[in-house]
């Protein structure tokens, strides 16, 4: 099942995949112990003749210790996995790190626009760009994104990032993630939004340092001296 | 054993009833048991048609669908499923299946006909109360399916209509179809606490003479778990439902941002329903295989009140994880770790009751006749749906898991068991106690072997789509490169979808052709112990001549000292 | 030898469980799930309140005196509906029609007194869609007051199958309406002070 993931590119995307791969593993181990007590009890007792069933109520502490103690073992695996994935929760959906560019992204029905705050790194100013479908970001660096709807509830959904954050109207939401390898990849909309649910289709384009340079040239030539826009 | 009471039916009421008081309107809780099982089944081929509608779309995007050429436009296009069709097909799907299939069919047909029964009680506390509730959630079907044919076509929100999207029809484009939704489920509530008033009150007051509550059939202990489940947690909805057809018609703003509404209460609402939902459609299911087990093995169920603590624990926490649909909506991240944690605190009751009915079959006898097979199929399946649901508990992991086909195929693996695999045992298991005849067993096994392993074809594939990545109620994944290469798996599950729906004539057949034409069945076929066995095949009007006596607990199989490997809970001491 | 009917066991009592007849065991627990309707809406009142700032000028528009006299006749009601019970358990017929007319009669001018209330404020273009507040005002007090129109029907056939040979029947009952009705008052109790006090 593992090796059906997508890539992961983002910082975080291994540890997030590695509570997956914890579950799967203490979970797997469950699962065939118990399935495989199930079959090997249908194939063991069915009924021979000279094997009278025997009559265990498990209703004594002798008998209940042989499903009370599996249970106990589940609490503590379950309790544990909490703890190895919580930290991870913390880092990823509590915490923003600092540093970085900020986009903003608004979803609606039925495409996604980022809008950029250009060289100034301010929002709301004559150099801001607004682009459908295409979010653009520099390799290494931690990308803030603050997200917003303009009518139903979407969600902000990157695979390859692992990054997933439902979009409400008439609230903002930031999310964050730190790309590590360069290339495009796709972003999708995972909240049944309308007829146009399924198009919500946009391309993450990360890029190198000097491809990022070129980027921001591209779009904003007028401030060719401005440094790369470091939040701050 | 000692001879069953013969009771006069023809006596009961000092008149014989007319046609439409006997079979209509009828007041008899077996009647209406058996109203509720055809509405379900039903329902049950509509819910598969749509099923079939969404997974050739999902297999063949924008191909004509083998049979459905004939269905107009703007619906579909000379047979091909439109975007539009499809978010009303995906939620109709989820809303008949859950509404007018596993509820009508675990609790409205088994609950109705089996707790007066099993408790020794001639019907319901309330036979009208009991009539009203079918011929409600009966009105609430032709209003849903009657939603289909309106302007802008039927609900296209998702079964969990999702505000603002359901709250403001310029959002689906749906005006009609929506509002009907809305007063179809109003009144698909108002039927089940109708139904739930009956059965606590029956079950809780109406107990034969020694029927404690530690003698009651774990049957009943599921019905009255669930219906306490529903009872508690249905009301939010409602009232999230009145708001919701407020915000669509009279102006009212309590989902809409733009009238000063939250989009998230909607979400709330609906799951801390949602949530103890799940498990009123679990439990009775659960109930099914925990009576037929001990006959089938012929020996007692293992930790009886293990199972029924448990139960009960699960009921309680089943109120305290609702947030876990919730996690990546916008609440507070900070909610999300007391949410992972009483999710992960859920799956020891369950646990232990998984445990228990494994450790049931240790040293019995067992039997394979169509029942059981059903009943381990629904156990054996039920594991995959219970340790896929521990990912999406952690918060962590459902970050990337929510909203895709992994959520999609966990649920399938706890609701398709538990509704279909286990309700088909209760079938097999009480068709002769309905119906006076018994099933055809060969046409059951096969019946059975189609049934399980084309679910199992369905869904697992699904599991891989959702770690690829595969979103759910999407038109057509195949727009996106990174899902690609996932046709052939929804090509497969296609197929298996198909396999599954013809897997069902035999079943059908079955049921039909026995009714008329199989063998009678005895008042007690399967050797059981409890009280609906004491009576004719089936029962008459009023169920038994004489309130019978509960002398044990329900499951003394093999019991030492009996003499057979049965003592029934209405036989009064073997002489020794 | 004749099958067991309903009427032949009309209050069960399960020897070891409630002792209570079944109607009553009934209403409890259909008032359970209205508890949890009304529990529903208020809940969600409650927090959208508090997000919202109070509401203070909103609620400034609310005719608080109609609505103490409201109070004050709908908790007469209750009364009524006690003493009609009484007079059931002492089988007095006439007396208990006249006091469940009573609670009609106070029920009906409850609602006569919140329709005039409704009327004043569309007249002065507060309506459902004026603001998050007013929806909840309208939807709350609506889907109470139509709690109370369902009491009101249903102690006026109690009033009406309590003047012939229904008597007898229908005396325990009157038991369970007024169980309902008490419930109705005590939501009363609820939205009066978060509606038009606090």
């Amino acid at each position: 099942m593992l090796r059906w993931f997508p890539e992961n590119i983002s910082t975080f995307g291994g540890d997030i995949d590695g509570v997956f791969s914890l579950i799967y593993y203490v979970v797997g181990f469950w699962f065939l112990l118990t399935e495989g007590v199930l079959f090997y009890f249908i194939f063991r007792y069915r009924r021979r003749s000279g094997h009278a069933p025997t009559y265990v109520r498990g209703d004594r502490w002798t008998e209940l210790v042989w499903v009370l103690v599996p249970a106990v073992i589940v609490l503590a695996l379950d309790l544990g996995i909490d703890a190895v994935g919580g930290p991870v929760w913390a880092r990823v959906k509590e915490h923003q790190p600092p540093g970085g560019v900020e986009v903003h992204v608004t979803g609606k029905q039925f495409n996604w626009e980022f809008t950029y705050p250009g060289p100034d790194g301010k929002f709301d100013t004559a150099d801001d760009v607004t682009m459908d479908n295409e979010l653009h970001v520099p390799v290494g660096q931690n990308v803030h994104l603050v997200l917003r709807s303009r009518d139903v509830i979407h969600s902000f959904f990157i695979p390859t990032v692992r990054l997933k954050q439902d979009v409400l109207p008439g609230r903002t939401i930031k999310a964050w993630f730190n790309a590590t390898k360069p290339g495009q990849y796709e972003i999708a909309c995972a909240e049944l939004c309308g007829f146009g649910h399924y198009n919500m289709r946009a391309f993450l384009t990360v890029h190198d340092v000097d491809d990022y340079q070129r980027w921001v040239h591209e779009k904003w030539p007028a401030a060719a001296a401005a440094p790369t826009g470091d939040k701050g | 054993m000692q001879a069953v009471v013969e009771p006069d039916a023809h006596h009961a009421h000092g008149e014989e009833l007319g046609f439409w008081r006997k079979y209509v309107f009828s007041v008899d809780h077996k009647v209406i048991g058996k109203q509720y099982m055809s509405l379900a089944l039903f329902m049950a081929l509509v819910g598969g048609l749509t099923a079939y509608l969404i997974r050739w779309q999902l297999a063949y995007p924008e191909t004509p669908v083998p049979g459905f050429h004939w269905v107009p436009e703007p619906t579909m296009y000379e047979g091909v499923v439109p975007p539009e069709f499809y978010n009303a097909l995906i939620t109709m799907h989820g809303t008949v299946m859950i509404f007018f299939v596993a509820m009508p069919f675990l609790l409205g047909a088994f609950g109705n006909f089996l707790i007066p029964l099993m408790v020794g009680a001639p019907d319901m506390a309330f036979p009208r109360l009991n009539m009203m509730s079918f011929w409600t959630i009966f009105t609430a079907s032709m209003l849903l399916l009657a939603s289909f044919f309106v302007p802008g076509g039927a609900a296209a929100a998702g079964w969990t209509g999702y505000a603002p999207l359901s709250a403001d029809p310029v959002f689906t484009g749906v005006n009609w179809g929506l509002n009907l939704w809305l007063l179809a489920l109003a009144l698909e509530f108002g039927s089940f606490l109708m139904g739930g008033v009956n059965f606590l009150t029956t079950g809780i007051n109406m107990r034969a003479p020694g029927l404690t509550l530690t003698r009651l059939p774990l049957m009943v202990w599921m019905q009255l778990t669930a219906a306490v489940l529903f009872m508690l947690s249905i009301g939010p909805l409602i009232a999230g439902a009145v708001m919701l057809l407020f915000d669509r018609t009279i102006g009212t703003g309590f989902f809409l941002p733009e009238r000063g509404g939250d989009a998230l209460l909607w979400q709330h609402l609906f799951w801390f329903f949602g949530h103890p939902e799940v498990y009123v459609v679990l439990l009775p299911g659960f109930g099914m295989l925990l009576e037929i087990f001990p006959v089938f093995t012929r020996k007692p169920i293992f930790g009886y009140r293990a199972i029924i603590y448990s139960t009960i624990a699960t009921g309680i926490l089943s109120f305290l994880v609702w947030a876990h649909h919730m996690f990546v909506s916008g609440i507070d991240p900070r909610l999300a770790m007391p949410f992972s944690i009483t999710t992960i605190l859920i799956s020891v009751p369950f646990a232990i009751m998984v445990f228990s009915m494994v450790a049931s079959l240790w040293g019995g006898a067992i039997t394979f006749a169509t029942p059981m097979l059903f009943a381990l199929g629904f156990l054996a399946t039920f594991l995959i749906g219970g340790v896929t649901g521990i990912f999406l508990g952690s918060a962590t992991v459902d970050i990337y898991l929510h909203g895709t086909y992994f959520v999609v195929a966990h649920f399938h693996y706890t609701l398709f068991p538990s509704v279909f695999l286990g309700g088909f045992a209760g079938m097999y298991f009480w068709y002769p106690k309905m119906f006076g005849r018994m099933l055809n067993d060969t046409l059951g096994k096969i019946h059975f072997w189609i049934t399980v392993i084309s679910f199992n074809c369905v869904f697992i594939p699904l599991f891989l789509c959702g770690v690829a990545g595969n979103m759910r109620r999407v038109y057509n994944p195949m727009q996106y490169d990174f899902l690609k290469h996932l046709a052939p798996l929804h090509q497969f599950a296609t197929l298996a979808t198909i396999v599954l729906m013809l897997g069902q004539i035999p079943f059908f057949v079955n049921f039909f052709w026995s009714m008329v034409a199989g063998e009678r069945a005895p008042d007690n076929p399967w050797k059981a112990n409890t009280l609906e066995w004491a009576t004719t095949s089936p029962p008459p009007h009023g169920n038994f001549a004489q309130v019978p006596t509960v002398y044990r607990d329900p499951y003394e199989y093999s019991a030492p000292g009996a003499g057979e490997d049965w003592l029934p809970q209405y036989a009064p001491q073997p002489s020794a | 030898m004749s099958v067991m009917s309903i009427a032949e066991q009309p209050h069960a009592v399960s020897p070891e469980f409630t002792r209570q007849p079944l109607g009553k065991v009934g209403m409890w627990w259909f008032l359970a799930s209205e508890i949890m309707v009304f529990g529903g809406l208020i809940g969600s009142y409650i927090l959208s309140r508090i997000a919202a700032g109070g509401w203070v000028a909103e609620r400034a528009h609310v005719n608080t005196r109609l609505a103490v006299i409201n109070t004050l006749v709908l908790l007469t009601s209750s009364l009524t509906v006690v003493e009609a019970h009484a007079a059931v358990d002492a089988g007095e017929q006439k007396r208990t029609r006249m006091f469940l007319l009573c609670t009609v009669l106070l029920g009906c001018m409850f609602l006569g007194i919140k329709g005039f209330e409704y009327s004043g404020e569309i007249e002065h273009g507060l309506t459902p869609a004026s603001g998050l507040f007013w929806s909840f005002y309208y939807t709350m007090t609506g889907l109470h007051g139509l709690h109370v129109l369902a009491g009101i029907v249903v102690n006026f056939c109690l009033f009406i199958a309590a003047g012939g040979r229904g008597w007898k029947t229908i005396q325990h009952r009157v038991e369970y309406a007024g169980l309902y009705w008490h419930f109705v008052d005590v939501v009363w109790i609820f939205l009066f002070p978060l509606l038009y006090l606090a």
